[in-house]
């Protein structure tokens, strides 16, 4: 590997780890759009920001333009607050006007600067090793570097410090009222951290992709913990998978990084998708099988426990009574035979001693349903699970 | 009861939702000490009288005091157990953690829980009977189960009055007679239990004292001298009848 190319990994990383950790608290606080609003809505402050600075990388052109993030939170919340329009279409009606603002700005003004509504949707890694930081002539890295480092830094810090604000403040906003740990003020904190980051990022990754970076690694990582710290963990780790393999695989294909890294997540989102343990689609519908089998089961003991008379119980008239097919009956059969639930004797289906007891448990199991008491008794249900 | 503390004392509480008023001129003082209950119908600002009280709301008009000081001032005097439906279950966390929300309060900003509101946690777990969830996740827990973790987080809070709001809602009769049971024996501490309350006929055996609310304060006192069927008739509005056990 060449130094550019282990710069450019490097910022890739970087960006997915600053924009993994608000990405966690955006997702669990169900605003994952205004992430996207942001992203949009902050190129009149880039733009602006860019005729004074005349430097994408100047820290007064991140705060303009971050400013003008936190402006499109407060405005979504304005029109919300009229109760004319509800939040996602408040969303919809400001992101836009401000974005086209800043593209009529860039058209008007910008056409002979490095600054085009093709950089700023995409954005252009594989460029940023070329900007560097050159103090007293000695070459310090990548500018992009030091700007995302520098974002990333202060996210850390004001994460370890107010942890334990951010989840009460994004569990139960009323409690944190009440305790005193306003809600408004962490509100504005992480949508403060989301517009920096979101402009320190975009330079590199663009608007799109800076959507990307917070949104899927937090949405994979919920499929798979339901542990807070745990999902921050997965976040990073799953942004920055998704950046470095996304970068070789926009080597091989010769094809844009940014794009390439978009599609990487999303592929993971996938894949987790499908197969997380508990919260994945196959083990969902997996679940579900099993599900169905148990109370067909259970049907099946409590139809014999109800009735003494061999006739009721002969395996013919079984099926015809319990209106199932022939197939499902004689697996529901097979499994309770296996279990040593039912014996089967000239062709007569009859409970066993096991087979009398749990039918029984069922029942308290079926009129306690919505009882503590049934806790054990969950563990038996496992049993014929596999 | 002219000699008495008051734990809550609200005048001239005005209330409104984009300038349409949801809770007109309240005066209403809650005696230290009693377990009371909000009645009222959907609509009559119930929730947000509490939320207001504890400064969720900000009233366009009147006063709150608690203890005779404005709330920001007595925060860490006072409870809170929201609507259960207020939040999200699927929240990736523990009923201990949420327990030990409780302790925030105390704590502060920045300073992180130790071993001392681990301890509070679930000590307050134990006395909701939950100490053999405390590891479970939220999102795992029944709707009874649930009601119990915010009824211990809010005594994990260690405070001197309670705002409940609708404790009872969706659990089963199991978890109702647990909650009575601990705001029964809060109030025999000392404490002051403010709860809204959705089943009429629960009043007279739970509560000892009540407020009847629709928008404005249509009474309050101590149930035995005034739930009867002319303030539930006010209160409703429809003729209303319930056997009020003596």
């Amino acid at each position: 590997m060449s130094n550019p190319q282990i710069e450019i990994q490097l910022i890739a990383a970087i960006v997915a780890i600053a924009c993994a950790i608000p990405g966690v608290f955006l997702v669990l606080r169900k605003m994952a759009l205004i992430s996207d609003a942001i992203s949009h809505s902050i190129l009149p402050g880039i733009v602006i920001g860019f005729f004074i600075t005349q430097d994408l990388n100047s820290p007064l052109l991140i705060l303009l333009a971050a400013l003008t993030g936190v402006i499109t939170v407060v405005m979504v919340e304005f029109i919300q607050k009229t109760g004319l329009v509800k939040e996602d279409t408040a969303i919809g009606l400001v992101f836009p006007v401000l974005f086209s603002i800043g593209v009529i700005l860039i058209a008007k003004n910008a056409n002979d600067v490095h600054l085009d509504v093709d950089a700023v949707l995409l954005g252009e890694l594989a460029f940023a090793p070329f900007d560097r930081l050159m103090v007293g002539g000695a070459d310090w890295g990548p500018k992009s570097l030091w700007v995302m480092g520098s974002i990333l830094f202060i996210t850390i810090s004001l994460l370890i410090l107010f942890f334990k604000e951010l989840k009460v403040t994004t569990f139960d906003a009323g409690l944190s009222s009440v305790l005193g740990i306003s809600p408004v003020v962490m509100h504005y904190g992480l949508m403060s951290v989301s517009s920096v980051t979101v402009v320190g990022a975009f330079d590199a990754v663009g608007a799109i992709l800076v959507v990307a970076l917070m949104i899927a690694p937090a949405a994979t990582a919920y499929l798979l913990t339901e542990d807070l710290k745990k999902m921050i963990w997965l976040s990073i780790l799953f942004g920055v998978f998704s950046a470095i393999s996304g970068y070789w695989v926009a080597n091989i294909l010769d094809a844009s990084i940014s794009g390439s890294i978009a599609t990487t997540l999303g592929v993971v989102f996938l894949l987790v998708y499908l197969f997380a343990p508990k919260k994945g689609l196959i083990s969902v519908l997996y679940r579900q099988k099993q599900q169905r089998i148990e109370v067909s089961l259970i049907t099946f003991l409590l139809h014999l426990n109800r009735h003494e008379e061999e006739s009721e119980r002969h395996i013919n008239h079984l099926q015809e009574h319990i209106n199932w097919r022939a197939v499902r009956a004689r697996s529901v059969l097979d499994l309770a035979e296996k279990n040593n639930l039912v014996e089967i004797e000239n062709q007569v289906v009859s409970l066993t001693e096991k087979g009398l007891a749990f039918t029984e448990k069922s029942l308290e199991y079926i009129i306690n349903n919505k009882d503590e008491k049934i806790e054990p008794m969950k563990e038996d249900f496992f049993l014929f699970r596999g | 009861m002219d000699n008495q503390t008051l734990a809550v004392q609200i005048d001239d509480l005005t209330v409104a939702y984009n300038y349409k008023p949801v809770l007109w001129d309240i005066d209403l003082s809650v005696p230290e000490g009693v377990l009371m209950a909000i009645v009222g119908p959907n609509g009559a600002g119930k929730s947000t009288l509490i939320k207001t009280i504890l400064g969720i709301i900000k009233p366009i008009a009147g006063t709150v005091s608690i203890y005779g000081k404005p709330y920001s001032k007595q925060r860490k005097l006072v409870a809170y157990v929201p609507q259960k439906g207020s939040v999200d279950w699927d929240f990736p966390t523990t009923a201990l953690d949420v327990v030990m929300m409780g302790t925030y309060g105390n704590l502060g900003w920045i300073k992180r829980p130790g071993q001392k509101e681990k301890k509070i946690a679930l000590e307050s777990m134990e006395k909701v009977d939950m100490l053999a969830y405390k590891n479970r996740q939220i999102s795992q827990l029944s709707g009874g189960q649930q009601q119990r973790v915010f009824l211990a987080r809010a005594l994990a809070q260690d405070a001197s009055i309670y705002f409940m709001d609708e404790p009872f809602q969706g659990v089963d009769a199991t978890t109702e007679i647990a909650i009575i049971n601990i705001l029964k024996e809060l109030r025999k501490a000392g404490k002051t239990v403010v709860v809204v309350h959705h089943d009429l006929q629960t009043v007279p055996e739970y509560f000892d004292w009540v407020t009847f609310l629709n928008v404005k304060k249509i009474a309050t006192g101590p149930v035995k001298d005034i739930f009867n069927d002319d303030n539930l008739t006010k209160t409703y509005g429809i003729n209303y009848k319930v056997a009020v056990n003596k």
